[in-house]
């Protein structure tokens, strides 16, 4: 079987985020970029199936502006056989991106789409759901475990309070969490050979899709600064201030 | 080859990563037991890093001089201990087969070099020979098919886990050198030297003792008798811009340990980095440190348009060489009382980065191959 993996290019996770000047978003000028870290986990569980043989191929899709093909490269040298390049440089939202999906995974049939579970930058967590939903497939969503029956699926999902097992009919839409796997470093030798691997260059008007964003970012702004805390004398005097000030006793 | 830029920066991520994940958390115990721990060993295979300089058509990376420096000064941000591991066999042991080894020799050495499978030890100096190289004293006479090699070698680094000794012996009046696979009867290799630094890169004598090899293990076969000198000499110049990289790299991480400390130690109710002399303990740090860091990378850019670079390969060495000693001793400084105690990354790394000064060549034995180059060009 095929397995499609989006990967997004988005700030590494090490970087200090901080705000343009004027409030309209988030300085990406001369910042170092990554490929989203739920992502990389759905690219390593997407090549540990193919080392097991029940998976193919693997075809890792991203979305965006010229520098995208950067992040393709790390999924192509951690074991990914192919890339998709949807060059864009507008502002993608989930649903947009979802539609994309859509359209590649109809011409591509692969039977699994592993989506991490969100990005890192947006936190929106939409659109592995989203695609799953157009797809009209199955989903399971925040996969700690994946494991694959004829035709089937057996995911164990990380919920509020414990883990739940479900069992899904393939194609399926899975998106992964944190514990899934710890994925792996892309070799040297295996960052040369994708050099090698294949990428295909497509735009969204070419997958029937309008873009236009129906969500206006009005400003973007630092979180408050912290405020210093107060030392207190004894328990008492910490129970009064936490029922007579703070208010949450 | 030259690499397309977007592969050499994930390359260098790739690098970066394993440093920050994998090698720097596990240097404080490597120092303390003497030892690299077994899955950093595993983990540095993996990546491939000792096929680093090998041709891609023998299994390796096949790295540029330029290439290899910007790789070092990422990998050497870990305690070059690290390094030793990678050194001779990427560097001067694993560069000697491939600008003089014969066909043959390239192809059955290098892939097993490439692959992480056999480390090779270079073998030149000797108990009574260390910069006076050329008065070394083992020999090797010809009996029938084979040579039968005689004599001890000295400080001999990657020894205990070498797989292939590159040893330089005497051959009637000029020296000659010989590929000697480590199983080869009539080798012993001494137990590890304790030292200042670098603690978890192994050190020892071998001694040769009627050990016998065939005619083919000439380095460069036939044609190889009596030119062990020369190639050793074309191996040093890249080993000494190898070396000066390796400082660069420790620098940057020296830089990186002392800015840390600044911005965080308090005294007189304020971070020391607001103070000027402080301030000037980075500055100039941080200024000896780019001026290394453009010497070396000026110096691989005319290795690979293959121009000599005998003076300032050794220019680079011994200007790294002594800046990154002197932003060690600051960082030591900056650190206080902190920086003299074990527990402190900059007190290991002061130990560590003393030998730099030392070997490849030692600072003044630079200076001298540094004058000597001008006065010849004058």
């Amino acid at each position: 079987m095929k397995v499609l993996v989006p990967v997004k290019r988005v700030i590494d996770y090490n970087v200090k985020i901080r705000v343009k000047p004027d409030g309209s978003g988030v300085e990406t000028q001369n910042v170092k970029m990554s490929m989203n870290p739920f992502d990389e986990i759905s690219i390593e569980e997407a090549v540990r199936m193919k080392e097991k043989g029940v998976a193919e191929e693997v075809i890792a899709v991203s979305m965006g502006p010229q520098q995208c093909q950067e992040t393709l490269r790390t999924a192509l040298a951690m074991g990914a056989d192919r890339g998709i390049h949807v060059k864009t440089d507008d502002v993608l939202e989930p649903l947009a991106v979802a539609k994309m999906l859509k359209a590649i995974a109809e011409k591509e049939q692969p039977q699994m789409i592993i989506v991490g579970k969100q990005a890192i930058d947006d936190d929106c967590n939409q659109t592995g759901q989203m695609t799953a939903a157009l797809l009209g497939w199955s989903q399971a969503t925040f996969a700690s475990v994946i494991e694959l029956g004829e035709g089937t699926a057996k995911v164990t999902r990380e919920i509020d309070g414990g883990l739940e097992t479900v069992d899904i009919k393939l194609p399926a839409v899975v998106t992964s969490d944190l514990r899934l796997n710890e994925p792996r470093y892309a070799s040297l030798p295996n960052i040369m050979k994708a050099k090698k691997k294949p990428i295909e260059e497509m735009d969204p008007a070419s997958l029937g899709v309008d873009t236009t964003p129906r969500v206006k970012t009005l400003k973007v702004s630092e979180p408050p600064k912290r405020q210093g805390g107060v030392k207190v004398e004894s328990v008492q005097e910490l129970v009064s201030k936490l029922v007579n000030e703070a208010k949450v006793i | 080859m030259t690499l397309d830029p977007e592969t050499l920066s994930l390359l260098l991520d790739a690098t970066r990563r394993l440093v920050d994940e994998k090698l720097i958390p596990a240097e404080a115990e490597a120092d303390a037991n003497g030892e690299l721990p077994s899955d950093v060993v595993r983990a540095m295979r993996e990546m491939g890093l000792f096929g680093l300089t090998v041709p891609e058509s023998y299994g390796g990376l096949g790295l540029n001089r330029s290439e290899e420096v910007r790789f070092l000064f990422e990998f050497c941000r870990a305690s070059p201990s690290f390094r030793s591991l990678l050194g001779t066999t990427v560097g001067v042991g694993g560069k000697s087969i491939l600008l003089d080894g014969t066909e043959e020799q390239k192809a059955y050495w290098l892939p097993r070099i490439a692959r992480g499978e056999t480390i090779v030890s270079f073998c030149l100096t000797e108990p009574d020979s260390g910069s006076d190289a050329k008065a070394l004293k083992t020999r090797a006479r010809r009996d029938g098919d084979e040579w039968v090699i005689d004599g001890t070698k000295r400080f001999i680094s990657n020894a205990p886990l070498a797989g292939l000794f590159v040893v330089m012996a005497r051959t009637g009046e000029r020296v000659t050198a010989f590929l000697v696979p480590a199983e080869t009867p009539g080798i012993e290799v001494a137990k590890p030297w304790r030292k200042m630094g670098q603690r978890a890169a192994h050190v020892a004598d071998v001694a040769f003792e009627d050990c016998r090899v065939p005619a083919d293990a000439v380095l460069g076969g036939e044609a190889g008798i009596g030119r062990g000198f020369n190639a050793a000499m074309k191996a040093l110049d890249d080993g000494r811009l190898h070396i000066a990289a390796v400082a660069v790299g420790l620098g940057r991480r020296l830089i990186e340990e002392m800015l840390e400390y600044a911005r965080t130690r308090r005294q007189f109710g304020e971070p020391i980095a607001s103070f000027q002399l402080i301030q000037a303990m980075l500055a100039d740090s941080e200024a000896e440190l780019a001026a290394a860091r453009a010497l070396v990378e000026t110096t691989a850019a005319k290795r690979d348009a293959g121009e000599p670079v005998t003076r300032d390969a050794a220019s680079a060495k011994y200007f790294a060489t002594e800046a990154v000693w002197r932003i060690a001793d600051r960082a030591v400084q900056l650190h206080g009382g902190y920086g003299y105690m074990s527990d402190t990354p900059v007190e290991r790394l002061f130990r560590d980065a003393r030998l730099l000064r030392l070997f490849e060549g030692t600072s003044q034995i630079m200076q001298l191959v540094i004058a000597r180059e001008m006065l010849r060009e004058a």
